[in-house]
């Protein structure tokens, strides 16, 4: 069974498409790079995938299962741009909260073994606010991961992350490759993220112009797969 | 199984809202604050002692509840904006009606709890007499009344957090549709405190809420998920 | 096409007000116990039942839409909701305007009264959300949620106004329409309410045709944006 199946999404924003005939096939185990400008849709479609949203044609099927479904949406993991954690709260208290909206067994002690691992073990007890921003990304790496997700998203993952941070969460990507878990990342083409990817897919005006197997060359000419696949 | 996770979720929401709410106290403050505030301002437009005050005491006490209560409401899904956090809870395996209902009772706690309090200070200011047998029933109406508001309001505070002028939208589509709880609530409060037992207002309550609490969990879903 | 039925609706439509008004400026006789203002009922009561369907139609649309997700239906709600707010306004300003004359008040809290009042304030709000919102979709879906919402809560109100006057007393006022009506006197409320019903038929044509404009430019907008 696939990781992830989208066929024939549309998404309307009033009468203009957003995505047009989004057609993609994630197989278990693989990293995508989901490429393309800003605009193009990608936030869009990664929203749609994530269950935030709903397409207005067409159909998402994670490992089976409708993307809204209560089952499916306990195995994805979520990195967007706003780190998805409340200020008032400890560290703490931030991942326990997250391990019971997720069902876990003994989400206090999941928490505890997940701030251990992203380095903030130390200011377990302080409150988010209180963090520095190197320190706010950790905490949301450790919040996306925390419930072992099959399917990760991220959306544009490092930009704007520290080094520290980065190291964090690139080190958590690679264990969840080992264990062969899938992911898919939008991004700006950063050598980062397209060191990780195994498949890229290029997004231009809603619509996947390319998907494949990622190449030696997009990560060394960032800009050849626009160049070879996209319409300039 | 379905209705021990669901319990489990509304729970887990609901505690997260009041453990917040409690640590920042932003919302209580401000409600409280402005809940003297309306009641020492209407006192200075009549004369608090005399016996009319008697015939809108339920009124005013209503109306100022509706006022400060709106400062709970709107901070009810609007603390999930900062930092995205509405999109991890819709993301979350909690059901739309879960986060809703979980987000209702939490809400209710906060009214029912600046309700409780500033209603001494009504009977203080305006010098009413309370009896021990008006207790139950003042509770009961406190009860329905407050739910009704909640439920139009937590609802009407999920449509309107991600629109520019929330502050604004908010009040302007959420009073004309607590006009019946209102209605009714103020009626059966005038009515106890003159002494006279509780009438069919209640079941009006009771209607209301049912009603209203049945189509929010309906659209709640509608509205959270694009 | 469509400009022909709009233009022919709109000849029908006021030759019949014109004839209507005729007979009931010089046809008919004043009212016994309320002299010449009663006339006023011919415009009060037509503009008050087509805002009362039209508001009904409204929440009929939204449930469309809701369940085709397809904007016309929104198109249609938000039309025949504007319309029928016109005709709330007509039949509140000429309510109030009769009171006036005889009863000797702007207004009274009567169940009727209040409640459209509070009809009024509702979809007043549906109207504001609806310019609160940029994207076409997530407007419909809001909106919806609220006409629907607010038909509900509409009935409720009544209902509970009722009860509320039931609490106070109230100075008793004459019943102010059907009933006692002279037989020539109540034909024109009909003929009026065919005149009108067929001007808010033009209005809502002329809307949707609004609203159809405004979805072209907000996708040329957004096409425009996205190169």
């Amino acid at each position: 069974m696939n990781a992830l199946e989208i066929a024939d999404v549309w998404k309307y924003y009033g009468d203009f498409p957003a995505l047009r005939a989004v057609a993609l096939t994630i197989e278990p185990g693989s990293t995508m790079a989901l490429l393309g400008r800003n605009g193009a849709g990608k936030t869009t479609l990664l929203r749609i995938i994530a269950g935030l949203s709903r397409p207005s044609r067409g159909s998402i099927k994670i490992q089976g299962l409708d993307a809204r479904d209560e089952a499916t949406r306990r195995r994805i993991g979520i990195l967007g741009h706003g780190i998805a954690l409340y200020d008032e709260l400890s560290a703490i208290e931030n991942l326990t909260l997250f391990g019971r909206l997720y069902g876990l067994h003994n989400p206090r002690k999941r928490a505890d073994e997940m701030l251990e691992r992203v380095g903030l073990a130390r200011v377990r007890d302080g409150l988010a606010r209180e963090f520095s921003r190197g320190m706010r990304q950790r905490l949301a790496v450790g919040r996306a991961f925390l419930h072992d997700p099959e399917v990760l998203l991220l959306d544009e993952p490092f930009t704007a992350l520290d080094d520290r941070a980065i190291a964090v969460l690139q080190s958590m990507i690679q264990s969840m490759r080992e264990r062969g878990r899938t992911i898919i990342m939008s991004t700006h083409q950063l050598r980062e993220a397209l060191e990780l990817a195994s498949h890229v897919a290029l997004l231009q005006r809603g619509q996947i112009v390319h998907t494949g197997e990622r190449v030696q060359q997009m990560v060394e000419d960032t800009g050849w797969l626009y160049r070879t696949y996209g319409d300039n | 199984m379905f209705l021990r996770l669901f319990i489990h979720d509304v729970w887990t929401i609901a505690a997260k809202d009041l453990h917040s709410e409690l640590r920042t106290k932003d919302a209580w403050n401000a409600s409280i604050a402005f809940s003297v505030v309306i009641l020492l301002l209407f006192s200075f437009s009549f004369d608090p002692s005399s016996d009319q005050v008697r015939e809108f005491s339920g009124g005013l006490l209503w109306m100022t509840y509706a006022f400060a209560g709106a400062l709970v409401l709107n901070r009810s899904f609007a603390r999930e904006v900062q930092n995205d956090c509405l999109d991890a809870l819709i993301a979350s395996p909690v059901s739309s009606a879960a986060l809703f209902v979980g987000k209702a009772l939490a809400n209710f706690a906060m009214l029912f709890a600046v309700e409780l309090v500033s209603l001494p200070v009504f009977v203080l200011f305006y010098n009413l007499r309370w009896g021990a047998a008006q207790v139950g029933p003042m509770l009961l109406v406190l009860t329905l009344g407050t739910w009704g508001l909640t439920v139009i309001g937590t609802l009407f505070s999920a449509l309107t957090v991600n629109l520019k002028l929330r502050e604004l939208m908010l009040p302007t589509l959420v009073y004309p549709m607590m006009i019946p709880a209102l209605i009714a609530a103020m009626t059966l409060t005038t009515n106890l405190l003159a002494g006279q037992p509780l009438g069919i207002g209640i079941r009006f309550l009771v209607a209301f809420d049912i009603i209203f609490t049945v189509l929010a969990v309906v659209f709640v879903d509608t509205v959270l998920v694009g | 096409m469509r400009e022909k039925i709009i233009i022919g609706l709109a000849i029908f439509a006021g030759a019949l007000l014109a004839w209507n008004m005729n007979t009931i400026f010089t046809g008919l006789p004043d009212e016994l116990n309320q002299g010449a203002i009663y006339r006023i009922i011919y415009f009060h009561v037509p503009a008050n039942i087509l805002g009362m369907l039209g508001f009904g139609l409204g929440m009929v649309f939204s449930i469309g839409y809701l369940v085709t997700k397809d904007l016309r239906y929104d198109a249609l709600a938000a039309s025949v909701t504007e319309v029928s707010l016109v005709f709330a306004s007509i039949g509140l300003a000429t309510g109030s305007i009769w009171a006036r004359i005889i009863w000797g008040v702007w207004w009274a809290w009567d169940v009727r009264l209040t409640s459209w009042l509070v009809c009024w304030l509702i979809f007043g709000g549906y109207l504001m959300l609806r310019r609160a919102i940029d994207e076409p979709n997530q407007r419909a879906r809001f909106a919806a949620v609220v006409s629907v919402l607010g038909s509900v809560n509409a009935y409720i109100c009544y209902m509970s106004i009722k009860w509320w006057n039931t609490q106070h007393p109230q100075p008793v006022l004459t019943i102010r329409d059907g009933g006692g009506m002279a037989p020539g006197m109540e034909a024109p409320i009909y003929w009026n309410l065919l005149a009108l019903a067929c001007f808010s038929a033009i209005l809502v044509m002329v809307r949707m045709r609004q609203e159809s404009f405004a979805r072209e430019i907000d996708t040329l907008r957004r096409m425009a944006h996205a190169q």
